[in-house]
């Protein structure tokens, strides 16, 4: 029933004396952090002075602004020569973030992933086909190596061409796939046009479903369509990737790990813990990372800890669903998207005015992306030159945020002024 | 050679279309000929009217995209053939035409065109000696 049975199932007391232990470790060792070092420094602080859980909260918080400003390694723990791999966050607005990791820090990212997919039931004997983009997307290698630890046949299968994913499925017997929400409603409706019924033709019996923001109503309409159990996956690339929390078969909530991270839940405008069971901004400290631990990390992700004791044995905390953000990033297809690079590439077209409105809305199954765009005065007599425009500004936009807007001309005026607090972003997605 | 013609952009909500149309009816400007052809998001409204460039000052003061650009206008014998003769012209001197539209006026017919080469157009006119419509006689046409 456990993968790593004394880790899943140590009492809270058990857990607090690892982490305080790991926290210890992990603080002295990021005084080989340039970054760190410096930071400890000017707040005086020294890393003997954390002598309890409770004295975490002396160490500044680290953002995401600390990770660009440091770019690329600033912020390492070790040398370069010991790290093995690099993950980076797309987009070439500002500068990217970087994760290091050596070769333990791989390693106890696949048992951690594996740690997740043995808690949902999967097997050695269960074939894994993992359909999320490969390469600096973490969710690609994230589960590669966390299925093959686990034993697993995998089918890494990687983003698109549904009809293949299907016979895929048919033909290798997969039991088990990751995708995102909105791709696994895809995949269902491919199904159905090539007159495949999953529950007669396929042997598919788990969904990992993770990396955008879906409902309950969601959850349940994938299970009932493609006849499994969905499970809901937590990560994010500053913590490696996936297997950072993960629904266990209660599906109540996403067991965090705690050997592997500590959790506090602040509140965005004060930094201040919120009262327990009270939403708010998910803050990690890395407490079993190699090349580049982080310390308080504001996730800006908004979500609570459920309160009481999970059936399922396990102490480790439940994170609620995912209530929204704390900034105005916007997760699309699995890919995070920050309203800036778009309205930088929109302001390099002179033809444009600076107002802009992104809306987001489900289409059929799909999330998609429409941007409206005015154009600043009419300088063309014909549908020719205003059609190129729209290419190119659709072209430019996919390049950086590597999803493709649909773009929608207006006339100059029609959108709401950039003075004040302009609503830019319209979320009309069947989510929350 | 050419004449001035506006082009709107009309999004794709009621309403838009009369707003053009009341702004120029306020102007006393008279329009000659119009034309929009329906795309699913928004359209180019083209218009040769009476005083292009009080009438682009007008819907530009008020807001609206407006393009003020130059059209070839040539008039035509009402005769079975002859828009087929005179865009022939255009073609065999490999010039392509952007958009037409045409109207009658009295008793002839009026074809307003772009092309993707001006001057060899101006050449082909001015060598077949086509009865174009200038800019100066637009406020003469009715």
């Amino acid at each position: 029933m456990y993968l790593h049975k004394e880790m899943e199932t140590m009492t809270r007391p058990e857990i607090e004396k690892l982490q305080l232990e790991r926290l210890q470790k992990t603080v002295l060792h990021c005084m080989n952090s340039p970054f760190y070092k410096k930071r400890f420094e000017e707040n005086n602080l020294k890393p003997e002075d954390i002598k309890s859980l409770d004295d975490l909260r002396k160490i500044p918080f680290t953002t995401k602004q600390d990770l660009r400003d440091t770019y690329p390694f600033g912020i390492a723990s070790v040398p370069l020569e010991k790290a093995t791999r690099l993950h980076s966050s797309s987009g070439t607005t500002g500068n990217p973030t970087v994760i290091l990791h050596t070769q333990k820090d791989l390693d106890e990212w696949a048992n951690a992933v594996a740690r997740c997919l043995h808690m949902v039931g999967l097997r050695p004997s269960d074939v894994f086909q993992n359909s999320s983009g490969y390469g600096m997307f973490t969710g690609g290698l994230g589960f590669q190596y966390g299925a093959e630890r686990l034993g697993m046949l995998t089918v890494p299968a990687a983003a698109g061409n549904t009809k293949r994913q299907i016979k895929f499925m048919t033909d290798f017997g997969t039991t088990a796939v990751h995708a995102i929400p909105s791709y696994a409603a895809r995949i269902y409706e491919v199904m159905e046009e090539m007159g495949i019924d999953p529950r007669r033709d396929t042997k598919l019996k788990t969904l990992i479903i993770g990396a955008e923001p879906h409902s309950e109503e969601q959850r349940r309409r994938i299970e009932e369509m493609l006849g499994v159990k969905a499970y809901n996956s937590f990560g994010m690339s500053e913590m490696c990737g996936p297997g950072v929390a993960f629904e266990c078969t209660e599906q109540n909530g996403l067991h965090i790990w705690e050997d592997y991270y500590i959790v506090e839940i602040v509140d965005p405008e004060t930094l201040e813990p919120v009262a327990e069971g009270e939403v708010g901004e998910l803050v990690l400290t890395t407490i079993n990372r190699e090349a580049m631990p982080l310390l308080r990390y504001r996730t800006r992700d908004l979500t609570r800890v459920l309160p009481g004791e999970c059936p399922c044995g396990r102490h480790h905390k439940r994170l609620d669903r995912m209530k929204g953000r704390s900034d105005d990033m916007i997760i699309l297809k699995g890919v995070n998207i920050f309203p800036i690079q778009i309205e930088t590439i929109l302001l390099q077209f002179k033809e444009l005015s600076t107002d802009y409105l992104i809306t987001l809305e489900t289409v059929d199954t799909n999330d998609e992306m429409t941007i409206e765009v005015e154009l600043n005065e009419m300088f063309t007599d014909d549908y020719a030159r205003l059609q190129s425009l729209t290419r190119e500004i659709t072209r430019q936009l996919k390049d950086e945020i590597l999803v493709t807007p649909r773009i929608k001309l207006m006339p100059k005026g029609a959108l709401p002024k950039s003075e004040g607090k302009a609503v830019r972003v319209k979320d009309l997605r069947k989510t929350f | 050679m050419t004449v001035h013609q506006l082009s709107v952009f009309i999004e794709n909500k009621q309403g838009t279309l009369q707003k053009v149309l009341d702004l120029l009816k306020e102007g006393n400007i008279q329009l000659i000929a119009t034309t929009i052809a329906d795309t699913t998001e928004y359209g180019i409204y083209r218009i040769i009217c009476s005083e292009p460039t009080r009438a682009y000052e007008t819907l530009k003061n008020a807001g609206i995209s407006v393009n003020l650009s130059d059209v070839f206008a040539i008039r035509l014998e009402n005769e079975v053939g002859r828009a087929a003769d005179t865009i022939k012209l255009f073609s065999e001197a490999g010039i392509g035409i952007s958009y037409l539209y045409s109207f009658m006026l009295g008793n002839n017919g009026i074809m307003v065109f772009r092309t993707n080469n001006t001057e060899r157009a101006r050449e082909v006119i001015m060598l077949n000696k086509l009865d174009f419509i200038a800019e100066k006689d637009l406020s003469k046409l009715f």
